[in-house]
């Protein structure tokens, strides 16, 4: 299979980017990351120097990988990270645009790299149950209804990618909040802490992030299909903290 | 080269007694006193995230490195299966003694008792905790926690969250450090990668580091160093590792004068995805909870392996785990599964794809399951998995059986730590898969994320805690010329990458000729004349390495090539370790099977009057001469048997 990428390359924060173009023959049993790392092999065989991109685990749970792929967050194969996507998948296209994520809370660092410390920032203002180490009790004291707990893991699986940013018009990370305040609201350990969705939409306004207009578009990219119900979770938990 | 003199702090008594006994005999530092002291932690997985949570909540100053952009995505995120802990919530006799015994009979008779019956005896704290902070454990109909059943053990122990109980513990570990980070007591640098240890009269006080977005070396003061940096799988080139997991932090506290134990204990793991191709960057786990309910199979004859597998008959299948291994069948420790997945690759059995001519991969079929249990109880259970596996092979595990093959998983060997966890280094702490403890030759299944959160959680803020006592806290705003010298020697290291002399071919070429080399000789089966011609081929490859590396771009920037080069050139040095290990260990023992050593019956043949010890391994100066020192293994309550699964 041959492909002509337009790839995003950026110095640094401050430089100007701009799409280069390279060619590539590669089998539809490669990742589309191996596909670039084979381009990468080439540029430094040319003396050039590679692209840099996130990556790490390779099996779509670190969420380190984030390519926009001709216009959409991880790729036209949905559910699932940049790293799972295979070129089989793109066997009907002969040109694809690699980009960035682009939003202001996620400045580029270099060429398809960008910065994700802001949603480290938004956990640290109150994603998290406080439970010192040592002083928790016995774990089967609280049952938790099946049905709760598996509602609460949905939420739990996400792996912080920052696509649902990506896709945002509003670059909202709205979906990223509400996925961890259901997890953690939702179970009897975490409800004490009535301000956490509060807390943790300030601190997304604070880095920047826009607010959600509904236009659902996180849901779609998500790899880890987390559902706009979490935002109405989020809400409901807002609007009886208020009262 | 310093002599050492090899203490492993084991404490007296009866084992249930010793690590209660112990946490009394050491010192507490007052809660007044703590902000005075300040501990760095590099690596942030499950290890690293719980010891800087808990140290930080004591009240010490932490700081915490990571090489990725959060310490959200550490490897252990990736862990699939379960934890383990004695729980015995579903009655069926478990208990820390037999969590212990099975621990040490998994790891074949090469752990330490008393380290592994602390493991058994904090696991069950590990799973209050973790629930305590909202992770969300499989839970039954009524309302409690589920289990399942995992390799090398008859009892079911294993708590997990669908397959990504990593994931979920990992999250937990890194939310509670994030809460430190927010109270001020735990300080986090992200892409950041540690370079060297920095020495002060002999005592780990700092470390060197690498900002890699502006390539600025710095250095870290602290009054001690704990390493949780994880294993060093990825010298193989293809593994289950994260494409970052590296050996280098360990690998260079090595070469400062830690010693490194047992190098040669590699996990292969029986059920990977099989390679396809030669581009691939890695191999994918299938979880071993997957063996709880599918039944591995081969075709009994050669002439069958092209068919496809649907149109070869039951009786023409052989289900070689089961009839193996009656007992356990399909749920024999990994390093039993894998070696009888090599036997029927290696007879000509092997089905799938074929690579240099060889097809790798026998089947793990789930028709059976989905018979007994119906589609939607199995897709509960491994949904993520089977699309996991669609995702990558592009085929489907509901209709046709699933592919597997062993492939380099975890590291048993690590840093040689004491009972405190402490190196051979006075102040270097290591934790998690870096270190050697618990495992032996061979991990069970669901111990790994069991190990890196007993360390992290509750046995280095304990013996951390007690190092710090002994120590008046360090004047961190001094000039220290150990510190200068270390970051510069780390800056010729780094000059020498940029400036081969004839640069021609990319790291990844060198570290995929590495990867082949180790695996042939150092993977599922070791023999003395591969052993040894590895050896000579890994010096020459060393050699051209260093001579020829091509790496384009600059040091003062973002350079993700160089970052790789700098791994592989340490790869390159344990390789030969790892070697050398496998070589003077003459006799089978867990994942080690030497061919000069199996039983008839093709079993490993362990020689415990001669091999009953720890190799720790100091560094002479010479990568090509280290000096071997041995930590004899005592057994006072478990008597080593041959391991029998049948």
């Amino acid at each position: 299979m041959i492909f002509t990428l337009h790839i995003w390359r950026q110095e640094n924060a401050q430089a100007q980017g701009g799409f280069e173009k390279h060619q590539i023959d590669v089998s539809e049993d490669t990742s589309f990351l191996e596909m670039l790392d084979a381009l990468n092999e080439e540029l430094i065989e040319q003396d050039k120097e590679a692209i840099a991109f996130d990556f790490d685990c390779r099996e779509g749970i670190c969420g380190s990988c984030n390519l926009v792929i001709s216009g959409t967050p991880h790729g036209k194969h949905k559910g699932t990270t940049t790293c799972q996507q295979y070129m089989r998948d793109y066997a009907d296209e002969k040109e694809l645009w690699i980009e960035p994520w682009r939003a202001t809370a996620f400045p580029i660092i270099k060429d398809l790299i960008v910065d994700r410390t802001s949603f480290d920032n938004i956990i640290q203002a109150g994603g998290y149950i406080e439970i010192r180490t040592g002083s928790a009790s016995e774990a089967n004291t609280i049952p938790i209804e099946k049905h709760v707990s598996d509602a609460a893991f949905d939420s739990a699986t996400c792996i912080g990618c920052g696509a649902c940013v990506a896709a945002c018009p509003n670059a909202s990370a709205t979906l990223f909040v509400a996925a961890k305040v259901t997890h953690l609201s939702t179970l009897p350990q975490g409800e004490m802490d009535k301000q956490r969705a509060e807390k943790l939409l300030t601190a997304m306004e604070e880095e920047g992030f826009g607010s959600c207009s509904n236009y659902r578009e996180c849901e779609r990219v998500c790899p880890k299909e987390i559902s706009v119900n979490t935002i109405t979770t989020m809400n409901k938990l807002l609007y009886e903290s208020s009262k | 080269m310093n002599d050492i003199e090899l203490d492993s702090k084991i404490p007296k008594g009866s084992l249930e007694q010793r690590w209660t006994q112990h946490k009394f005999n050491l010192k507490i530092v007052s809660p007044a006193n703590r902000k005075k002291y300040t501990v760095i932690v590099v690596g942030t997985g499950l290890a690293g995230a719980s010891a800087a949570a808990s140290l930080g909540e004591m009240g010490f100053n932490v700081k915490t490195f990571c090489f990725q952009d959060s310490p959200r995505r550490a490897h252990s995120i990736a862990a699939q299966g379960g934890i383990n802990a004695a729980k015995n919530y579903q009655n069926d006799g478990d208990s820390v003694w037999r969590l212990f015994y099975d621990t040490i009979k998994g790891g074949d008779y090469r752990a330490r008792e008393s380290n592994v019956f602390r493991l058994a005896e904090l696991s069950t704290s590990i799973i209050d905790q973790a629930v305590a902070q909202g992770v969300p454990f499989a839970r039954e109909y009524s309302g409690y926690l589920a289990n399942r059943s995992f390799g090398g053990a008859q009892v079911s122990r294993t708590f997990y969250a669908r397959g990504q109980t990593g994931q979920q513990l990992l999250l937990g570990a890194y939310q509670a450090m994030s809460k430190q980070v927010a109270e001020g007591t735990v300080k986090h640098t992200s892409r950041c990668e540690m370079q060297d240890v920095i020495l002060v009269d002999g005592k780990a006080k700092g470390i060197v580091s690498r900002d890699l977005v502006t390539g600025e070396l710095e250095t870290h003061m602290a009054d001690c160093v704990v390493l949780c940096t994880g294993g060093y799988g990825n010298v193989f080139y293809l593994s289950t590792n994260a494409k970052g997991c590296n050996a280098s932090a360990a690998w260079r506290a090595h070469k400062q004068g830690a010693l490194f134990a047992n190098p040669c204990f590699t996990q292969i793991h029986p059920t990977c995805i099989p390679q396809h191709g030669e581009l691939q960057s890695k191999l994918t786990l299938m979880s071993e909870s997957l063996r709880n309910d599918g039944r591995i199979w081969a075709p009994k004859n050669i002439e069958d392996c092209d068919k496809a597998p649907e149109e070869i008959a039951e009786q023409d299948r052989d289900y070689f785990l089961e009839r193996m291994y009656p007992a356990f069948g399909n749920l024999v420790p990994r390093d039993v599964a894998s070696r009888a997945v090599k036997l029927i690759c290696d007879e000509g059995r092997g089905v799938g794809h074929a690579i240099d001519g060889k097809k790798l991969g026998v089947y793990l079929d789930f028709a059976k399951a989905v018979e007994i249990h119906g589609l939607d109880a199995i897709s509960e259970k491994y949904g993520n998995l089977f699309d996991m596996y669609q995702h990558i092979t592009n085929e489907d595990p509901y209709t046709s059986p699933m592919r597997i093959y062993p492939a380099v998983h975890y590291t048993m060997g690590g840093l040689w730590v004491d009972y405190n966890l402490m190196t051979s280094i006075d102040g270097l702490f290591a934790g998690g898969e870096a270190n050697f403890s618990d495992h032996g030759a061979n991990r069970l299944g669901a111990s790994a994320l069991m190990q890196g959160l007993a360390d992290g959680y509750f046995v280095l803020p304990t013996t951390v805690s007690d190092y710090l006592a002994r120590q008046s806290p360090m004047d961190l705003d001094k000039d220290y010329p150990e510190a200068e010298q270390t970051l510069k020697a780390c800056e010729e290291k780094i000059e020498r990458l940029m400036n081969a002399p004839d640069p021609q071919k990319t790291p990844d070429e060198f570290h995929r000729q590495l990867g082949q080399i180790i695996w042939h000789a150092c993977g599922m089966a070791r023999e003395k004349e591969t052993l040894e011609q590895a050896i000579k081929d890994i010096q020459v490859l060393r050699e051209q390495f260093w001579q020829q590396v091509k790496i384009t771009g600059s040091d003062k920037t973002l350079n993700q090539t160089l970052e790789r080069a700098g791994r592989i050139a340490d790869f390159f040095e344990l390789a030969e370790l790892m070697c050398l290990d496998a070589l003077t260990r003459e006799e089978s023992c867990g994942c080690h099977a030497r061919e000069e050593h199996i039983t008839d019956d093709g079993e490993a043949q362990r020689h415990d009057d001669d091999y009953s010890f720890v190799s720790a391994w100091q560094y002479s100066g010479n990568v090509t001469e280290p000096k071997l020192h041995k930590e004899e293994l005592h057994f006072e309550f478990v008597r080593p048997t041959t391991r029998n699964y049948k």
